[in-house]
């Protein structure tokens, strides 16, 4: 049995054409139960008109992500009894991300900086030769396997300080993803990769706070990838080779 | 200056800086001892090459490194952006190379 029969839910509501404004609700508490049901149960039952995203359900998606009192987390993996403060919990849109109403962000800043840190393959084969063979075992390999899983929720984005400070960041996603491409063996244009993460933005506004490795749901390591870049560009400055 | 040229400046000006100040702390612990006068510190820096080149080389280290990094706060925390921020900053920097060029001139010339 749950301890409380109601959770008093403070959702943030508006976007740009309505002034942003809090709304609390009152949601009945059960002893199982995730943030975005309790999001879901609002939409059904309370208010049809709140505005959110969510697709798989069981944290494959990353579609779901929101602040969850104050902290980016995926909903859908995010248990009640885990965040309440209190009886009470706030739920937004992610950080550093425009709104498009409720509490559905805009992505589009996140993956127009995916492409400028050039997070794009660069191949070295076309497709009348064979598939080059990948050595599983080497550190390169090593180094991109720790960051393609992935999933582009933008948990690492809204978490970032950098980000909140400095617009033009990339943020720890798009260089990671730069820095997996990098280590790729059938990437072609390592320089280009460099090239994209040197300039105003790039890897070396990052400060190490570590925010994107600590809240990762993946659990995985953007700011070692970032470290990884800037010694890169570093070496390549002072003439060395990879 | 491209911002990873201004970020291999402030990591190449802090690697200078870390031995001197080191030897600063160290030396002035060790001579302050018994006691040290104005007079004192002066008859030894004074027309002594080996400070001239060790402050003068920390002050310009200090005004690049300095400048770089406040550079960086001026956007992130006080909004300034392109050139004013530039601006700003170089100005910051000149200021700490004028002053602390004119403590080495008095002090080891």
């Amino acid at each position: 049995m749950p301890e409380r029969d109601h959770l008093t839910v403070t959702v943030q509501r508006g976007g740009p054409n309505e002034p942003l404004r809090p709304q609390t609700f009152e949601v009945p508490a059960y002893e199982n139960q995730t943030v975005l049901d309790v999001v879901s149960w609002i939409q059904q039952n309370a208010d049809p008109t709140l505005t959110y995203r969510f697709a798989c359900r069981v944290g494959m998606c990353g579609s779901c992500a929101m602040m969850v009192n104050g902290v980016p987390r995926w909903t859908c993996r995010t248990h009640v009894s885990k965040v309440l403060d209190g009886n009470a919990i706030e739920v937004g849109p992610l950080r550093n991300l425009p709104v498009i109403k409720d509490l559905a962000a805009d992505m589009d800043p996140f993956f127009d900086k995916w492409v400028a840190a050039e997070g794009q393959h660069h191949p070295t084969r076309t497709r009348d030769e064979d598939i080059a063979p990948i050595d599983p075992v080497t550190d390169e390999r090593q180094a991109a396997n720790a960051g393609i899983e992935c999933i582009n929720c933008s948990v690492c984005y809204s978490a970032c300080d950098t980000v909140a400070g400095n617009p033009d960041y990339l943020g720890p996603a798009a260089l990671q993803r730069a820095w997996t491409l990098y280590n790729d063996a059938k990437d072609a244009d390592r320089n280009a990769i460099l090239d994209a993460v040197s300039g105003k933005g790039g890897c070396h506004s990052c400060h190490s706070m570590g925010s994107c490795t600590a809240y990762c749901p993946n659990e995985l390591d953007p700011l070692s990838a970032i470290a990884g870049l800037k010694r890169a560009t570093a070496k390549r400055f002072f003439g060395g080779r990879k | 200056m491209s911002e990873f040229h201004l970020y291999m400046a402030q990591r190449l000006s802090a690697l200078v800086m870390a031995p001197f100040v080191i030897v600063h702390i160290g030396v002035m612990i060790y001579a302050i001892q018994g006691g040290l006068s104005a007079a004192e510190i002066l008859g030894r820096t004074q027309g002594s090459a080996f400070w001239f080149a060790f402050y003068g080389m920390f002050v310009v280290a200090v005004s690049i490194h300095a400048a770089i990094g406040l550079r960086t706060i001026l956007g992130e925390w006080a909004g300034l952006r392109g050139g004013a921020r530039d601006a700003v900053s170089a100005a910051i920097g000149l200021g700490l190379l004028a002053l602390g060029a004119q403590a080495v001139w008095a002090v080891t010339v």
